[in-house]
């Protein structure tokens, strides 16, 4: 076994239950890099809806919370608020994350909440079987789009910027090195982390959009398809060309919110004790 | 007599207070009528012991948060009214399935839908008890006076912990906005209950391995035990189960509950214990009821208030032993007939007649009603 399967990984937990040739078993490789070169392990507090993606956290031998579809965020609030010395991680997918748990994206990134969401975008409803997601580039034809997706897709990262989070970068399952520097950064990023793993399906998206269950079609489809670049101001010309640019786009300070909420108690109880309430 | 501070405050502001002091120090509630006096004490309050009040979304992250709290380390609350009850749904099969003790406040407002939201009801019951998918079991505790508003939200938290469960407080718009006389007891004088915690090192610990009362000990997150909580079927050590360890968790998750009632059933009962006619009420209702008992004794009429205080599980034997002797009983609420739904499993003897006064509509029954309903319907 990977010496860091040996010293991280749940052994009793295994075999993964991800098809093979997924990239979320490639992803838990990435991040348990970055952990161990931080040495954070012990501080994790690993949170999770349902989907693909959701099992990226419970292989992991860390305090783990696995909830409901669409909730990881919530309950990522209540883990952080509750000691925030916690390194909080939500693994979420395109539907978890972006169709019935968007909303919680939306708030956990204006509060800039310190904790790091990893977003795994497969394009697809992967476990539930190949439904469309709002991810999903308009014409693909899925279960639930026989005669063709007529949605526009969402864009994560561009979300996570207007509603505030403070660092945004997008991966891929095809970049791992990029990807696990990445991971460094925001475990390491004072307030709300967003990071968008590109990953290939080739048991739902690879069979049914891209036209091949092939694992190493999938990937090469990745690396034809994402465009690494170094200046987010670029990020219009390659989608221009119809491929989807990787890279940050945006690392910045501000206020993070437990820190506030901290400081604000403490003015609150220095006031009380002076008799006043403001 | 109690002893403590004395204040007059509305079942909501009770309700904080309590609250406070069985040790809360997460909440997490979004605003709704007439439930947000809840939220809006936590956001006042909770800063000044170095807990944390969040005003979510909606009233599905409220939940979640609130569960995840709870294995954070924290007792946690949450406080609604009946739309935010229905958002509050698959968290309450959540914090069910992820054993995590915590307290949901349910201030009843008139239904279905958005209902009638400055007025009362008593609509929710069936809901409180059945409303999140599949089996599982949790407790309900019915107030309907602002000093059992402030007893009970310590006893939610003590049943909580006790249990690991969800403990449901299903006030309605009455006990919630009403002022009253409540008698606060000091912190040394309440008795106070923390959830069980391992007692063997993390090589050791099995996550899901209840001891003999139904209940596994759980350590807080980041204390080393590194455990996996998934809100799925489980088996002892945290896998998804598989159909044998399913059976033995779901049964399990009812059983901690419904075995131990005894522990924790409540019924009183106001006027003459042996009158042969008994109201029986939850809620706000039984401050009509009694007032009705005591218009009664003034006529030399004897009558009974049945009060059901702990109405999840259903306490069938309590309600038996309480109803003895009754001939006509009569089971006054703000719905269309839950109650006496329960009423009518429970007392099967033909001569026992059932009968359901109800009032709907955000119309609080008046004492002379239960009067002129007993002479109407004679």
């Amino acid at each position: 076994m990977n010496p860091l399967g040996e010293k991280y990984l749940r052994k009793d937990f295994l075999p993964f239950l991800f098809c093979p040739g997924c990239g979320d078993g490639m992803i838990v490789q990435a991040f348990l890099e970055a952990v161990d070169q931080l040495g954070i392990i012990d501080d994790l507090a690993l949170a999770a809806g349902i989907g693909c993606s959701a099992w990226i956290p419970v292989y992991i031998h860390a305090d783990v919370f696995k909830g409901l579809h669409g909730r990881a965020i919530p309950a990522a609030i209540g883990l952080k608020a509750t000691r925030p010395s916690r390194k909080v991680v939500v693994f979420t997918g395109d539907g978890d994350g972006l169709a019935i748990g968007g909303l919680h994206l939306l708030h956990a990134a204006r509060r800039n909440i310190e904790m790091t969401v990893v977003l795994v975008n497969n394009q697809i409803y992967a476990m539930t079987g190949g439904q469309v997601a709002p991810s999903t580039q308009v014409g693909s034809r899925t279960q639930t789009t026989p005669y063709g997706n007529l949605e526009k897709p969402l864009d994560g990262c561009k979300i996570a910027v207007a509603a505030g989070a403070t660092m945004v970068s997008r991966c891929s399952t095809a970049h791992l090195k990029t990807l696990s520097r990445t991971f460094k950064k925001a475990l390491t990023h004072k307030g709300f982390s967003f990071v968008e793993v590109l990953s290939q399906c080739p048991v739902q998206t690879g069979r049914y959009i891209l036209g091949s269950g092939a694992p190493q079609f999938n990937l090469q489809w990745l690396r034809d398809n994402c465009v690494p670049v170094d200046d987010p101001a670029k990020w219009g010309e390659i989608e221009a060309q119809g491929k989807i640019p990787l890279g940050d786009v945006l690392k910045i300070e501000k206020p993070e919110f437990m820190e506030e909420v901290k400081k604000m108690n403490q003015k609150v109880k220095e006031a009380w004790a002076k008799g006043g309430e403001r | 007599m109690k002893k403590g501070r004395i204040k007059v405050m509305q079942g909501n502001e009770a309700c904080v207070e309590a609250a406070l002091l069985a040790g809360c120090r997460f909440f997490a509630g979004y605003p709704i009528t007439p439930a947000s006096e809840i939220l809006e004490g936590m956001a006042r309050r909770l800063p000044l012991v170095d807990g944390f009040c969040l005003q979510a979304e909606d009233e599905i992250a409220a939940l979640v948060a609130v569960v995840a709290a709870s294995w954070g380390g924290a007792k946690s609350m949450t406080a609604t009214s009946g739309p935010g009850f229905c958002l509050m749904m698959e968290g309450v099969g959540l914090a069910a399935s992820v054993e995590a003790p915590c307290v949901i406040v349910n201030v009843q407002r008139g239904g279905p839908a958005s209902g009638q939201s400055t007025s009362t009801a008593q609509g929710d019951l069936y809901q409180a008890r059945y409303g999140s998918n599949g089996d599982y079991s949790l407790i309900t505790l019915c107030p309907s006076t602002s000093q059992e508003m402030f007893d009970h939200t310590i006893q939610a938290f003590n049943l909580a912990e006790r249990f690991r469960i969800p403990v449901i407080i299903l006030s309605d718009e009455v006990v919630a906005h009403i002022r009253e006389k409540v008698v606060i007891p000091d912190l040394d004088d309440l008795e106070l209950v923390e959830r069980k915690r391992p007692t063997v090192p993390m090589e050791e610990f099995i996550p899901f391995q209840a001891e003999e009362d139904g209940v596994p000990p759980m350590p807080d997150f980041n204390t080393g035990y590194k455990i996996p909580v998934i809100s799925q079927c489980k088996g002892p050590y945290g896998t998804r189960g598989t159909a044998q360890e399913a059976v033995v968790f779901i049964r399990r998750l009812t059983a901690k509950v419904e075995k131990h009632i005894a522990e924790f059933a409540d019924i009183r009962t106001y006027g003459d214990q042996k009158a042969e006619t008994a109201f029986v009420s939850f809620g706000s209702v039984c401050r009509a009821a009694r007032s009705a008992v005591d218009m009664a004794r003034e006529k030399g009429l004897a009558l009974r208030s049945v009060e059901v205080k702990t109405i999840w599980p259903f306490p069938d034997d309590l309600l038996r032993s309480k109803l003895k002797g009754a001939k006509r009983v009569i089971v006054a609420e703000m719905n269309l007939g839950m109650l006496r739904n329960e009423v009518q499993r429970v007392i099967r003897q033909p001569e026992i007649k059932i009968e359901l006064f109800s009032k709907i509509g955000g119309i609080y029954p008046q004492p002379q009603e239960f009067l002129r309903f007993l002479e109407e319907k004679r």
